[in-house]
């Protein structure tokens, strides 16, 4: 069985984060991968805004932030997926995230079969003590390297 | 009750569509996504027109599950506040008329939200219909599903959790 090179595993991962459009354009920024752990920081903007009485950042947009964290952390898992797509997220929203303030999504991919991931993710803005989000979900396996098929 | 003839059917019209461009063109994070809604009668479909960066995964290429997450809980929150509106719109008692047009309506807030991605999201247009299971006073259950190329394969399923927003003039709960 083929055992996967962990500091290969971060830059593939990076790699594969970094290259997502939709990441990009909500200005997502990864903060830290490793060990089947992600953590990305998505800005504060203007066009993040689902109330605009409240200026609070709309909830889709806090959820594709925990998907791309989620896969993020499958991504890096130790086993070395080649790639990764999402099964299934539940999302439980505790509190409005303060306007102007960064989200930062924390992903941890804590148990993984042949094909499928299993990860818990978390939302905190600047106060870090009071989650605005968390979530559980599975995501698919794509060719990982630890399995020989 | 109304009374008289009914209204013309261009009157009608503009009523609906001005309500609903009342309640959904103000929130940037809508515009964002480039999501429109076709109106028929009461019934809305979400329109998520293709965008180059509303791909996830580059290499096949296919929508970032963010994405149509997000446009599902749009789609919830858009067609529940819409059935909630409707018959205030209907009697002329909200709408972009009967309100200051800074004035907008209070949003349902989501408690928790479930999605199963089905299937692939393909680069081309999405579509997604609300269905409202339950609408309380205080909770809302909204189910919602997206689809590509065939209505009857839909490509992922959400489940929403709402608390509905207090009445105009009443304190916040």
């Amino acid at each position: 069985m083929p055992v996967p090179d962990p500091v290969n595993i971060v830059a593939i991962a990076r790699q594969f984060i970094e290259a997502i459009p939709h990441a990009r354009t909500l200005g997502m920024d990864l903060t830290e991968l490793g060990d089947g752990c992600a953590t990305i920081a998505m800005p504060y903007a203007e066009k993040l805004i689902g109330d605009p009485v409240s200026r609070v950042v709309h909830g889709g947009a806090v959820s594709a932030l925990m998907d791309t964290a989620s896969g993020a952390a499958v991504m890096c898992h130790p086993s070395g997926p080649v790639s990764t797509a999402t099964l299934d997220l539940r999302i439980d929203y505790m509190r409005s995230a303060t306007p102007g303030q960064t989200i930062t999504a924390r992903a941890i991919c804590y148990h993984v079969t042949r094909s499928v991931a299993f990860i818990r993710v978390t939302a905190t803005d600047d106060d870090t003590a009071s989650p605005v989000a968390t979530g559980t979900g599975s995501f698919t396996i794509e060719g990982s390297a630890a399995w020989t098929r | 009750m109304r009374r008289g003839p009914p209204d013309p059917v261009h009157v009608v019209k503009s009523r609906r569509d001005g309500a609903l461009a009342w309640l959904t063109s103000g929130i940037p994070y809508i515009r964002f996504l480039g999501i429109e809604f076709d109106r028929r009668g009461d019934e809305l479909t979400a329109v998520l027109p293709f965008a180059a960066t509303n791909i996830g995964n580059p290499m096949i290429p296919a929508l970032h599950g963010g994405v149509t997450s997000a446009f599902l809980e749009v789609t919830a929150i858009i067609g529940l506040s819409w059935a909630t509106l409707w018959e205030d719109i209907e009697a002329g008692r909200e709408g972009p008329a009967a309100l200051d047009p800074g004035t907008l309506p209070a949003l349902p807030r989501t408690i928790n939200f479930t999605v199963d991605y089905l299937r692939t999201g393909l680069p081309r247009d999405a579509y997604a219909r609300a269905r409202i299971m339950r609408s309380g006073r205080r909770f809302a259950s909204v189910q919602v599903e997206a689809w590509q190329d065939n209505v009857a394969r839909p490509f992922a399923l959400g489940l929403v959790h709402l608390v509905m927003p207090s009445p105009i003039g009443q304190p916040a709960q």
